[in-house]
């Protein structure tokens, strides 16, 4: 298994790199990590005529504390992430999330920029950051725009990114009050896609009601699926078994997963009940302090 | 744009050489450099045989163009032991029966060499989560855990008579 040609540059700004976007059109194709593209590059499902190389672009990789907010550059390896005491501190949801990513070795090539950008829909960073929300920053040679991420992602494998743009941070706010993560996923063997996966980031106030909740599957719709309305109906709540049975028949009406040679539909859909409501659970209980461990 | 000149610098030797843009860097490895103890077996990721270290972290050689590594440093597993000695790790390999084919054997050695320095002292189920990244069908994985604990064991006697 061998790519077809291609040309490579290797540019060593950002203004560099847009310039070569701009003049190779829908042709060109950035690489950073290279750990999802190489692969579809070998097995020539993906023939790019033009590979424009991120890696030395060393401005795009960062992790940075800025009061209320954790600014991540588009380059930063996944292993960074990983290991970051920024991320452990205040995106307790990454870091938590990020070991289910492929493997060691991929993580220490693979970016995070990367993972976005690529979109696929069962992949834990695009899942996590919907979870905890925040902005992209997409530079074309004209502007650098920001986008929510609630606006990013399109469907399988396609962003807002238009071809002559390209993703270089990415500001992700942090929450002030009581709260609590979870992020849980079921793959048939650790390192493989995921069948579902579940992210779940919330907050609650002295009372232990719920003030705030962002519930979010993936491996069941195009895109990361947002809970939407999760908040009308758990705000001011205290987390009861009827509630958590609330989630699980939400979830069961809004989820339409698909068939495929790993899963069927309905199995799915009765790992994306039980997820969406372990993480639930679990996130609560963090955001009152209890258990750290998951059972 | 498709062939450039590429210095890079691997087991210590720099190595200076013209390579077409999709030459995979575990096949420049291999065939420009003579290198084969690099093994290639699913070309897209998954097997691991292929692991190197890369500016000293383990990565998979066939996910890499050689063109990218232009000025970077790597190790591949003949780089591993000094003067034809090999590494307590590899000895442990022997000893614990930890490869019967060895094709799967390289990639594991350069990962576990990585991994072991970064975490000194792991457990066995991050040892197993760290050769979830590694397919090996003849040991059924129980010697090459062996030969990992035994290397952070004898790692960790070592540090304690250091001291």
């Amino acid at each position: 298994m061998k790519p077809v040609k291609f040309d490579y540059y290797s540019p060593k700004t950002v203004d560099e790199a847009l310039t070569l976007l701009e003049e190779a059109g829908f042709d060109g194709k950035i690489i950073a990590g290279g750990q999802s593209l190489v692969p579809i590059m070998n097995m020539r499902l993906s023939s790019p005529e033009c590979l424009i190389d991120i890696n030395q672009l060393h401005d795009l990789q960062f992790i940075e504390f800025d009061s209320d907010k954790v600014k991540i550059g588009a380059l930063t390896r996944q292993a960074e992430v990983e290991r970051s005491d920024i991320v452990q501190k205040h995106l307790g949801l990454l870091s938590e999330a990020v070991p289910f990513i492929g493997h060691v070795q991929t993580r220490n090539r693979g970016t995070f920029g990367g993972s976005l950008v690529h979109a696929d829909p069962t992949a834990e960073i695009p899942l996590s950051l919907m979870a905890l929300g925040g902005t992209l920053h997409i530079a074309s040679k004209e502007e650098v725009r920001e986008v929510n991420v609630e606006d990013f992602f399109i469907t399988y494998l396609t962003t807002d990114i238009m071809p002559n743009e390209m993703l270089t941070e990415i500001h992700i706010p942090i929450e002030q009050e009581r709260n609590g993560y979870s992020f849980y996923e079921i793959s048939r063997r650790h390192g493989d896609f995921a069948l579902v996966a579940s992210a779940c980031q919330l907050t609650i106030d002295h009372l232990d009601r719920i003030t705030n909740v962002r519930l979010v599957l993936g491996g069941v719709e195009a895109t990361p699926l947002l809970i939407e309305g999760a908040n009308e109906w758990m705000k001011g709540e205290v987390l009861s078994d009827s509630l958590l049975q609330k989630v699980e028949d939400i979830v069961d009406e809004m989820v339409d997963p698909e068939s495929d040679i790993h899963a069927t539909a309905e199995y799915r859909r009765h790992l994306s009940k039980k997820l969406a409501v372990r993480t639930v659970k679990s996130a609560y209980e963090r955001a009152r302090g209890e258990a750290n461990e998951r059972s | 744009m498709s062939v450039h000149e590429i210095e890079v610098t691997i087991n210590g030797k720099k190595y200076k050489e013209q390579v077409e843009s999709r030459l995979l860097l575990s096949d420049f490895l291999r065939e420009t450099c003579g290198l084969t103890g690099t093994h290639v077996g699913c070309e897209h990721g998954v097997c691991g045989a292929c692991t190197i270290h890369l500016n000293g972290s383990a990565v998979r050689s066939c996910l890499i163009f050689a063109v990218q590594v232009d000025g970077q440093e790597i190790t591949t597993v003949e780089g591993l032991g000094e003067d034809g000695q090999l590494t307590p790790l590899q000895k442990n390999f022997i000893e614990c029966h930890g490869l019967q084919c060895g094709f799967c054997t390289p990639g594991i050695l350069m990962s576990a060499t990585d991994y072991l320095q970064k975490n000194p002292n792991p457990s066995v189920q991050e040892i197993k989560e760290m050769l979830s990244g590694h397919l090996c069908r003849c040991t059924g994985y129980v010697g090459i855990i062996e030969a990992i604990q035994k290397t952070v064991e004898e790692n960790s006697n070592h540090a304690r008579v250091e001291r």
